[in-house]
C-alpha cells in the first residue's frame, strides 16, 4: 500500500502510515495531484523520531471525502530533490520543512526563510528603470507586522515579495510544553483572532476525536452556529474595511457598524464578541438557549435591511465598481498551481470548500452547503463572495434556529487520548480551511502539534494579484484577501 | 444622492452618547468579585491557564484569592466552575497605570481608577485635548487589533474625543503595544519607540501585552522593552473591549473627571 486513507476528524495508529522510500513518497504525492484539481496538499510537515526526521504528507480529495496519507524517514540536514520542483503547492511546506530540520532540497526554486526575519536579503533588481519600494513590518494602520518589498516601474507594481514570522511566538511548541487542556484550548483560541472559533473548532473536533469522545448534537449545533456568525461578522467587517480602501466613505460606516450587532450577540451568548471562551470540548459552558435564538432572529431582522440596501447601493455604484472591477486578478490556472483554499480558491472558480468536500459537525447533515463561487478572481469576485456567503450564512443560521437542541448542563468529562494516534481535522473556517494535525506517543503524550491556517495557502495569491496593478491599489487587494499574519506565523 | 441620505436616515442614531456610563449588552466579563467562600483553593489555582489566580502567600499580601488581570484571559471557567467564589461583573472599566490595581482580592468591590496622583504630570497638560498614539502589533492574534479598529466605528466614535491613531510615530503623541512581543518584532518596536518625538507615553493593550499571557513561557519572546521603559497605562482584556479602551485613555487623560 502506497498511502493510507482517512476521513475529515479520524484518528488512526500511526504505526498504519505507509512509510514509503523518499523517490516513491516524492512520486507518490506529486502523481496524486497531478492533473487533479479537486485534490490538494492539506498538510505536509516533519517530526522528529530519535535522530531521524519523518515526513508525513496529507492529500486530500474533494470528489471522494478521503485524505491520504503517507510517509518517508529521512536524516536531518540531507540534500533531497523537492517536491515543489513538480508542483507549486508544497513550496512553502518545503520552505518550513527545511528550516526546522535543515534538509537541503537540491531543486527547490526559492528557499528563502520562512519564520526567521534576521538579515534577509530581498530579491533586487539591477535595472536602473525599476525602483524599490519597501514595507513593514510596521504598517500605517492598525494591522499586524509583515514586510512587502514591491518592485515597480514607475507606479505599476513588477513584483511582490512578502516575508513574515514577525508574529512568531512559538505555538506548535507550546502545545507540547503545556499540558492542561485549558490551557490547549487557550493557546487555539489565541492562534487567530480573527478565526477564533474556526480554530478552537478545529482543536476540539481534533481532541474529542483523538480521545474517542463523541460530542452530541447540542456541541456541534454549536460550533456550526459560531462558526457561520464568525463569518458573517468576519466578511462585513471585510466589506467595511474595503470600502475604506476605496474611499468609500458611507460603505466603511455602514457595514463597519453592521458588524456590532454580529459581534455583540456572540457577547451576549458567551461573554466575548470574539467568541473566546465559547467553544469547549466535551462541554459548552454558555448553553444556547430558546431566548438567544429569539434574540438572534430580531438581530438578523434589523441587520438584513440595512445590510441589502447598502450592498445594493454598493453593486451599483460606478466609482467603487471601477476601483474593484479587474483590480488584483489571479487566474483559475494561478490559484490551481498556487494550491489556494477557501475563498481565495473560489473567486477563480476552483471549488474548494470543507463543508461540502470533508463535512464536520452539522455540515453534510442538517446543512446542505453549495459553495459560492466566482470566475474572475478580482477585487470584485471577493467583494461579491463575501456579500453573497453573509447572505447564505444568514439562510443556514435560520435553519439551524428553528430547531435548537437541549443543551446539557457543563461538566468537565475526563477525555483521555489515546497512545500512538495520528488525527487530522479539517474545519472550514470564513477565510478557508484550517487544519489541525496531533500525534501522541504509547503513552498518550502529544509530540506534535501542527496548525496550519488557511493563508499558509494564499499568500502567493496576493503576491501574484498585485502585479501590474498600480502600487496605490496594493490597500484595497490585501484587504480583500484579508490574510492572516498570525496564523501563518504561528 | 437621495438614496444617500435614505440609507443614512434608516442607520439612525448609532452613536453611543455617554461612552462612561454605557451598559454592555447580554453577558460580559469584565472585572471580578471574589467572594470569602471556602472552597477547593489548591484546584482553584491549578485551574487557571495562565497562573493568574493565586492564593495565601503567593497572592502578596495577607491570605485569600486574588486574581491578576495583567494574566487572565478572562476565559470564565473558574467563575464556570467555582461559581459561588467568583463571579465576573460587566464593569469595563479595568484601566490602570499602576500594575498592581490590576490585581484583585478577595472582597475587594471596589473599581479599578487610574491614580491621579502617579500619573506623569505632562500628560494631561500635553495630551488633555488630543492624543495622537502609534499603534504597534507585537505577535499577538489580531483580535485586539479588531477591537481597537472597533473604537473608532460610528458606535464608540472615540475620535470625538481628540483621541486618534496616527500612520507615522514621527506624528504620534504616544505609543500603543498589542501582543506578547515577539523577537521577531522586539527591534522593529524598539525603532518605532525612538522615532516618536518626547514627551511620549507607553501604553498596553491586552493580556498578551501585559504579561504575554498564554504566551508568557514561551521562548520565542523578547521583553526587554517591558522592563525597561516606564508604562504610562494597562489596559486588560482578552482583546480589550473598545469601551475599556476608550475608558481607560479618558481616564489617563483625566477627561472624564
Amino acid at each position: 500500500m502506497r498511502y493510507t486513507s482517512i476521513y475529515n476528524n479520524q484518528s488512526i495508529s500511526l504505526n498504519d502510515i505507509p512509510e514509503l522510500g523518499y523517490t516513491e513518497f516524492l512520486n507518490v504525492n506529486c502523481g496524486l495531484l497531478s492533473e487533479n484539481p479537486q485534490r490538494h496538499c492539506v498538510n505536509f510537515f516533519g517530526y522528529k523520531t530519535g535522530e531521524v526526521v519523518r515526513l508525513l504528507c496529507c492529500i486530500a480529495d474533494d470528489t471522494t471525502h478521503q485524505i491520504y496519507l503517507s510517509s518517508s524517514i529521512i536524516e536531518p540536514d540531507s540534500s533531497l530533490p523537492s517536491f515543489t520542483a513538480q508542483n507549486h503547492n508544497f513550496e512553502k511546506f518545503e520552505r518550513e520543512i527545511h528550516e526546522n530540520f535543515g534538509i537541503k532540497y537540491s531543486d527547490h526554486p526559492w528557499l528563502k526563510p520562512y519564520r526567521k526575519t534576521e538579515n534577509y536579503t530581498f530579491l533586487r533588481s539591477e535595472s536602473e528603470e525599476l525602483n524599490e519600494v519597501g514595507v513593514g513590518p510596521i504598517h500605517a494602520g492598525i494591522i499586524e507586522p509583515g514586510h512587502f518589498r514591491f518592485i515597480c516601474n514607475g507606479e505599476q507594481i513588477m513584483h511582490l515579495e512578502i516575508q513574515l514570522g514577525y508574529q512568531h511566538r512559538g505555538i506548535e511548541q507550546l502545545f507540547l510544553q503545556k499540558k492542561k487542556l485549558l490551557e490547549r484550548t487557550t493557546l487555539a483560541e489565541n492562534i487567530a483572532g480573527d478565526t477564533t472559533v474556526g480554530h478552537t473548532t478545529a482543536f476540539v473536533n481534533l481532541w474529542e476525536s483523538l480521545c474517542g469522545y463523541t460530542p452530541d448534537i447540542s456541541l456541534d449545533f454549536s460550533r456550526t452556529l459560531a462558526l457561520e456568525l464568525e463569518r458573517i461578522a468576519v466578511h462585513t467587517g471585510d466589506m467595511a474595511a474595503i470600502c475604506g480602501d476605496i474611499a468609500y466613505q458611507l460603505g466603511n460606516s455602514v457595514y463597519g457598524r453592521l458588524r456590532t450587532p454580529i459581534v455583540n450577540f456572540l457577547q451576549e451568548w458567551g461573554g466575548n464578541r470574539l467568541a473566546k471562551g465559547l467553544i469547549r470540548a466535551g462541554k459548552i459552558n454558555y448553553p444556547f438557549t430558546k431566548e438567544l435564538a429569539t434574540r438572534l432572529s430580531e438581530v438578523f431582522q434589523q441587520f438584513e435591511p440595512d445590510f441589502d440596501e447598502i450592498s445594493e447601493k454598493l453593486f451599483k455604484l460606478p466609482s467603487a465598481l471601477s476601483r474593484m472591477e479587474k483590480t488584483g486578478i489571479v487566474s483559475y490556472e494561478e490559484v490551481v498551481e498556487i494550491g489556494t483554499v477557501g475563498m481565495s480558491a473560489r473567486m477563480s472558480g476552483l471549488n474548494r470548500d470543507i463543508r461540502t468536500s470533508h463535512p464536520f459537525c452539522l455540515y453534510g447533515s442538517v446543512i446542505e452547503h453549495n459553495p459560492v463561487l466566482k470566475r474572475h478572481g478580482d477585487v470584485y469576485s471577493r467583494v461579491q463572495i463575501r456579500k453573497e456567503e453573509i447572505k447564505q450564512s444568514i439562510t443556514y443560521i435560520k435553519k439551524l434556529l428553528a430547531d435548537v437542541p437541549d443543551f446539557k448542563k457543563p461538566e468537565n468529562i475526563l477525555l483521555t487520548p489515546a497512545g500512538g494516534k495520528f488525527v487530522l481535522t479539517l474545519v472550514e473556517g470564513w477565510r478557508g480551511e484550517i487544519c489541525h494535525c496531533a500525534i501522541t506517543d504509547n503513552s498518550g503524550n502529544l509530540i506534535l502539534y501542527k496548525i496550519k491556517d488557511p493563508s499558509h495557502h494564499n499568500w502567493m495569491a496576493l503576491a501574484q494579484s498585485v502585479r501590474n496593478n498600480e502600487i496605490s491599489d496594493f490597500p484595497v487587494c490585501n484587504k480583500s484577501f484579508n490574510l492572516s499574519y498570525c496564523g501563518n506565523d504561528l | 444622492m437621495l438614496d444617500n441620505f435614505k440609507i443614512m436616515w434608516h442607520q439612525g442614531k448609532q452613536f453611543i452618547p455617554d461612552v462612561t456610563t454605557a451598559k454592555v449588552p447580554g453577558i460580559f466579563r469584565g472585572r471580578p468579585v471574589i467572594s470569602n467562600a471556602s472552597v477547593d483553593v489548591v484546584r482553584l489555582v491549578d485551574l487557571c491557564p495562565t497562573r493568574a489566580i493565586a492564593s495565601g502567600a503567593g497572592a502578596g499580601i495577607g491570605t485569600g484569592v486574588s486574581i491578576d488581570l495583567g494574566k487572565c484571559t478572562f476565559c470564565g471557567e473558574c467563575a464556570v466552575q467555582f461559581p459561588e467564589k467568583i463571579k465576573f461583573t460587566d464593569d469595563y472599566k479595568l484601566s490602570t497605570n499602576e500594575r498592581e490595581r490590576l490585581i484583585i482580592r478577595e472582597g475587594a468591590e471596589n473599581p479599578i481608577i487610574v491614580n491621579p496622583a502617579t500619573v506623569r504630570k505632562e500628560i494631561h497638560r500635553m495630551f488633555g485635548g488630543s492624543l495622537k498614539l502609534r499603534q504597534v502589533s507585537a505577535g499577538g492574534d489580531n483580535s485586539c487589533e479588531l477591537e481597537l479598529n472597533a473604537a473608532n466605528n460610528v458606535q464608540f466614535d472615540m475620535s470625538r474625543f481628540g483621541i486618534d491613531f496616527v500612520a507615522s510615530p514621527r506624528h504620534a503623541d504616544g505609543i500603543i503595544i498589542t501582543g506578547p512581543i515577539t523577537k521577531n518584532m522586539a527591534g522593529a518596536l524598539e525603532i518605532c519607540y525612538n522615532a516618536i518625538p518626547d514627551p511620549k507615553i507607553i501604553i498596553l493593550a491586552g493580556t498578551d501585552a501585559i504579561s504575554g499571557g498564554i504566551f508568557a513561557d514561551s521562548p520565542e519572546l523578547n521583553r526587554e522593552f517591558i522592563d525597561k521603559h516606564h508604562i504610562d497605562l494597562y489596559i486588560p482584556g482578552n482583546p480589550v473591549h473598545p469601551l475599556t479602551f476608550i475608558n481607560g485613555i479618558l481616564s489617563l487623560l483625566s477627561k472624564n473627571i
